[in-house]
């Protein structure tokens, strides 16, 4: 998989080659480490590279958008001993597959982006958590992090000027949870990925208890671009409040799946245009616009929406990581929910009770009512469940098991009662089965 | 117990740590010991364990926390397909229905040959390349149509 298409490359120049692309040569011909060779011979106080970023409004890429530049004003000035920055490539957003194609092929814009990360917030080491199935993908990035350690770009006093950043790779293997920030560090010092209690947050209890700043591949990737162009005129290639450009993964029912970056406020219907329009030409059902976790939007609803995170929030879901699943008029919603429930309950971590029974009694409701075995009372069932595990659990994942129930028991209702009436989907099982063009 | 090129991928994890931190390298020792001996037995865990000088039962945590361990003997080839929602809408379940027929087996279970197993996998972040498939823990296999799906099984010797 390589970039679809773009409007606006910015973190995708480096695509254009595929997988000749990603080497430091390649990198450095076209403007890489160009931002921190100044930085570092400019000795550049960190608070004016922190303003650049507040004023670009890059916005955290892994789900959350929370402003980049804030959080890094986050870690404590004056504290000594070990500071961490991490990065989180633990892609496992059902629907999200940005990341992986960015560190195929322009890992050292991420690695670039830690080190200026990490002089600016006075890190001495730093990990990138590189998510357990794509193995070829890590294996890259170790190569680049050797390209990088061989340049002196990454080590003891990088390029002569004192400041020493030492960056490693680790390789997950297969826990959702661990894309949660502070299971992810878990999962860094050899434990269990379940989450922490918050706060203290890990600006001041991170990895190893050390101070420490964990921003999405992505958003580190952005930050030499940043810097190079400007933070106001990173802004004003998105809208205001949503800088930049961003990755966008289109999934499902398109004819083109791929990444595609493109100005943040572009229209959805533009976008989907650029993925090469439904496949087969059918008709628009529902979209998740933001990866599995956030609210399902019917298709009528997401064709008025622009790709920022005011307008989808506005509507009812989330930007999230940016992964848009499509879904036309051959899909069960009953079914697809099931899968997504099923997910949930898979891969709760199972600390918080709420979270590990509720997500269980969501999938077998779901499962049921599939099933031909749904009950009357089984959408407030539904509700209620949802009710008693949202807000209790230690991390989002509670939500983001509950907040696809809901949606698409809100949107879809009349398939819901139709399934628990008739015992049996509202789109016949061979229109479902040709969906998939798996038997074309 | 694991072989001196496996200890020594091992030790090159444990340097990516602090000299205090050497739990941290569990997760890519436990998965350098199935590499070599193709599933986590108990004795493995525990010598992985002695060898990074944590508790077992520590180390027997992550190996069961974690779902690319496996804690039973696997077939040669370990198939992974992913299921998930935007991967079915791109054929995910019919790739996966498709192996099931062709194998004669089902998610968890292994041919009576030895050679394949086949699981259920969950988001492997690929999923404009549906249906994916990963052999091994290794290697990803994208775009698995019928065809492509008889070659990789033609290929596993």
């Amino acid at each position: 998989m390589a970039l679809i298409a773009t409007k606006n490359p910015l973190l995708t120049v480096g695509w254009e080659k595929g997988d000749a692309g990603w080497g430091i040569k390649e990198y450095e011909a076209r403007g890489g480490y160009q931002a921190l060779r100044k930085i570092l011979a400019e000795k550049t106080p960190p608070e004016n590279i922190i303003a650049e970023l507040k004023a670009s409004v890059l916005r955290g890429r892994g789900g959350a958008g929370f402003p980049t530049g804030l959080k890094w004003s986050f870690m404590p000035k004056v504290i000594n001993g070990d500071r961490y920055v991490v990065c989180n490539s633990d892609e496992g957003e059902p629907g999200t597959f940005k990341d992986l194609d960015l560190l195929r092929y322009d890992p050292h814009s991420v690695i670039e982006g830690m080190a200026i990360a990490a002089y600016v917030m006075s890190a001495n080491r730093g990990y990138n958590y590189i998510h357990g199935e794509i193995f070829e993908i890590y294996k890259r990035f170790e190569a680049a992090l050797d390209e990088a350690r061989a340049a002196g770009l990454i080590g003891q006093n990088i390029l002569g000027s004192g400041f020493n950043f030492e960056l490693f790779a680790h390789h997950g293997y297969g826990a959702y949870i661990c894309g949660e920030e502070t299971g992810l560090l878990e999962s860094i010092e050899g434990k269990k990925g379940q989450p922490r209690f918050k706060p203290p947050f890990p600006a001041t209890f991170g990895l190893y208890g050390k101070p420490t700043t964990i921003n999405n591949t992505e958003t580190f990737a952005a930050v030499p671009y940043i810097l190079k162009m400007g933070g106001e005129k990173y802004l004003e290639l998105g809208k205001p409040n949503n800088g930049g450009t961003k990755l966008f993964s289109i999934s499902g029912h398109v004819n083109k799946p791929g990444n595609y970056e493109i100005p943040m406020g572009m229209p959805f219907a533009e976008l989907l245009e650029m993925a090469g329009g439904m496949r087969g030409g059918r008709k628009i059902k529902a979209v998740i616009p933001g990866g599995s976790s956030a609210p399902v939007l019917p298709g009528d609803i997401m064709m008025q929406c622009t790709m920022d995170y005011d307008s989808i929030a506005k509507a009812g879901s989330m930007l999230g990581s940016g992964a848009i699943i499509v879904m036309d008029e051959t899909v069960c919603m009953v079914k697809a929910l099931e899968r997504l429930s099923y997910f949930y309950f898979e891969e709760s971590c199972g600390q918080c009770t709420p979270c590990r029974e509720g997500t269980g009694w969501l999938y077998r409701v779901v499962h049921r009512i599939e099933n031909g075995q749904g009950r009357q009372e089984d959408l407030d069932l539904l509700m209620s469940v949802t009710d008693n595990i949202m807000g209790r659990t230690i991390c989002a994942l509670g939500d983001a098991a509950s907040l696809p129930v809901r949606s698409f028991v809100q949107h879809f209702k009349s398939e819901f009662e139709h399934h628990i009436q008739n015992k049996q989907c509202l789109v016949p099982h061979d229109v479902q089965r040709a969906g998939s063009s798996f038997y074309m | 117990m694991l072989s001196q090129e496996a200890l020594k991928l091992i030790d090159r994890e444990v340097a990516k740590y602090p000299a205090d931190q050497k739990q941290s390298a569990v997760m890519a020792a436990l998965a350098i010991a199935q590499d070599e001996k193709g599933w986590l037995a108990r004795e493995t865990i525990e010598y992985v364990a002695n060898y990074l000088e944590m508790p077992a039962i520590a180390a027997y945590e992550v190996a069961s926390f974690y779902n690319m361990y496996d804690l039973d003997p696997v077939g040669k080839y370990k198939l992974t397909v992913c299921t998930n929602l935007p991967c079915a809408l791109s054929g995910g379940v019919h790739a996966a229905d498709y192996v099931k027929e062709k194998l004669g087996i089902d998610f968890n279970e292994t041919t009576a040959d030895g050679k394949f197993t086949l699981k259920e996998g969950e988001c492997m972040g690929a999923c404009g390349d549906a249906p994916v498939m990963l052999v091994n823990n290794k290697r990803m296999c994208s775009f698995m149509t019928p065809e492509q799906i008889d070659k990789l099984l033609a290929e596993c010797k």
